[in-house]
């Protein structure tokens, strides 16, 4: 077998994902945080002010690498949730379930930071307009799964369940996405994009994309961290999490 | 330094969302955390339970 195959399969073993994440999880949160403190120095020292804006424009180093966040953490728990359906690997029930607290802290962020933007910017904190209803409806998706996750008493049951409406809810990436071009919204336009020039100066995207960077990063090791703490309740008949008891308990 | 902590008369705003950001985030780090050593915590009194209902008939 192909070696990355091979890797991918020891990888959705339980006791060997414990072990590997548990490596994992310290450096990715340090790389992480050290990345932020680097993004976040740009954003509040380096980088100019917007020449309409003043000052108020920094706001964007926390809004935006979190509203991408919500978006990717929805396409991630989509993704594992698309998985577990399809072919029952428990490991991807466990990370659709873990992306779905993560992802919803990243849009409560979004949505409460933009409306600290947009009080002074706009003279309003909320408006129903499309981006922000359509972001709020992700808070709510999310809140919708972690809900239905935790009705059903049979978690292997409860996880394919919110699996599929978190399936359902991908329709709301688009219309996130697109709602600045589709409809008129009071929501500024896109500046950054991933393909073709960004309408930005370059003294103020390093440090939103730096912070880019270390949000995805701080999101791995918060799944992982909370995949490995399900792990231990999910599978606490196995020989794997008895043998994580401390040792006066095994032994008698 | 005084400039910059008022951020052009946006202090209030700003600061707000940087406050957010890190206190959100804060307590999204410390819930697993605390879930893994509450499931260990079962686990142990689990095990626990068991060896006490075993003990008995091996003697």
């Amino acid at each position: 077998m192909n070696p990355l195959v091979l890797w991918f399969h020891k990888f959705g073993s339980p006791p060997y994902f414990y072990r590997v994440a548990g490596r994992w999880t310290p450096w990715l949160y340090a790389i992480a945080f050290a990345l932020g403190a680097w993004g976040f120095y740009g954003g509040l020292f380096m980088a100019p002010s917007d020449y309409q804006q003043g000052e108020s424009f920094r706001i964007m180093y926390v809004h935006v690498p979190c509203a991408w966040m919500g978006l990717f953490a929805y396409g991630f728990m989509a993704v594992n949730g698309f998985i577990a359906l399809v072919w029952r690997i428990k490991l991807s029930e466990i990370l659709a379930m873990s992306a779905a607290p993560v992802g919803a802290a990243f849009t409560f962020i979004t949505l409460v930071t933009g409306s600290l933007w947009g009080k002074p910017m706009w003279g309003t904190w909320w408006t129903w307009d499309a981006r922000l209803t359509s972001e709020l409806v992700l808070l709510f998706l999310y809140f919708g799964v972690i809900g239905l996750y935790h009705a059903i008493e049979d978690t292997r049951q409860a996880a394919r369940a919110a699996a599929f409406l978190a399936l359902i809810g991908v329709v709301n990436l688009p219309i996130i996405h697109y709602s600045v071009e589709w409809w008129n919204t009071l929501h500024q336009a896109r500046t950054v994009s991933l393909l073709g020039n960004s309408k930005i100066d370059a003294r103020m995207l390093w440090p939103l994309l730096v912070l880019a960077i270390a949000t995805h990063i701080y999101f791995f090791a918060s799944v992982l961290a909370r995949a490995r703490a399900m792990l231990i309740g999910l599978e606490s008949g196995k020989e794997w999490v008895r043998s994580l008891a401390p040792a006066q308990v095994t032994h008698g | 330094m005084a400039d910059f902590f008022n951020m052009g008369g946006y202090a209030g705003f700003v600061w707000s969302a940087y406050a957010v950001f890190f206190v959100v985030l804060a307590i999204d780090a410390i819930a697993p955390m605390l879930q893994r050593r509450k499931a260990l915590k079962e686990l142990q009194g689990r095990m626990r339970r068991e060896m006490s209902r075993q003990k008995p008939e091996q003697r």
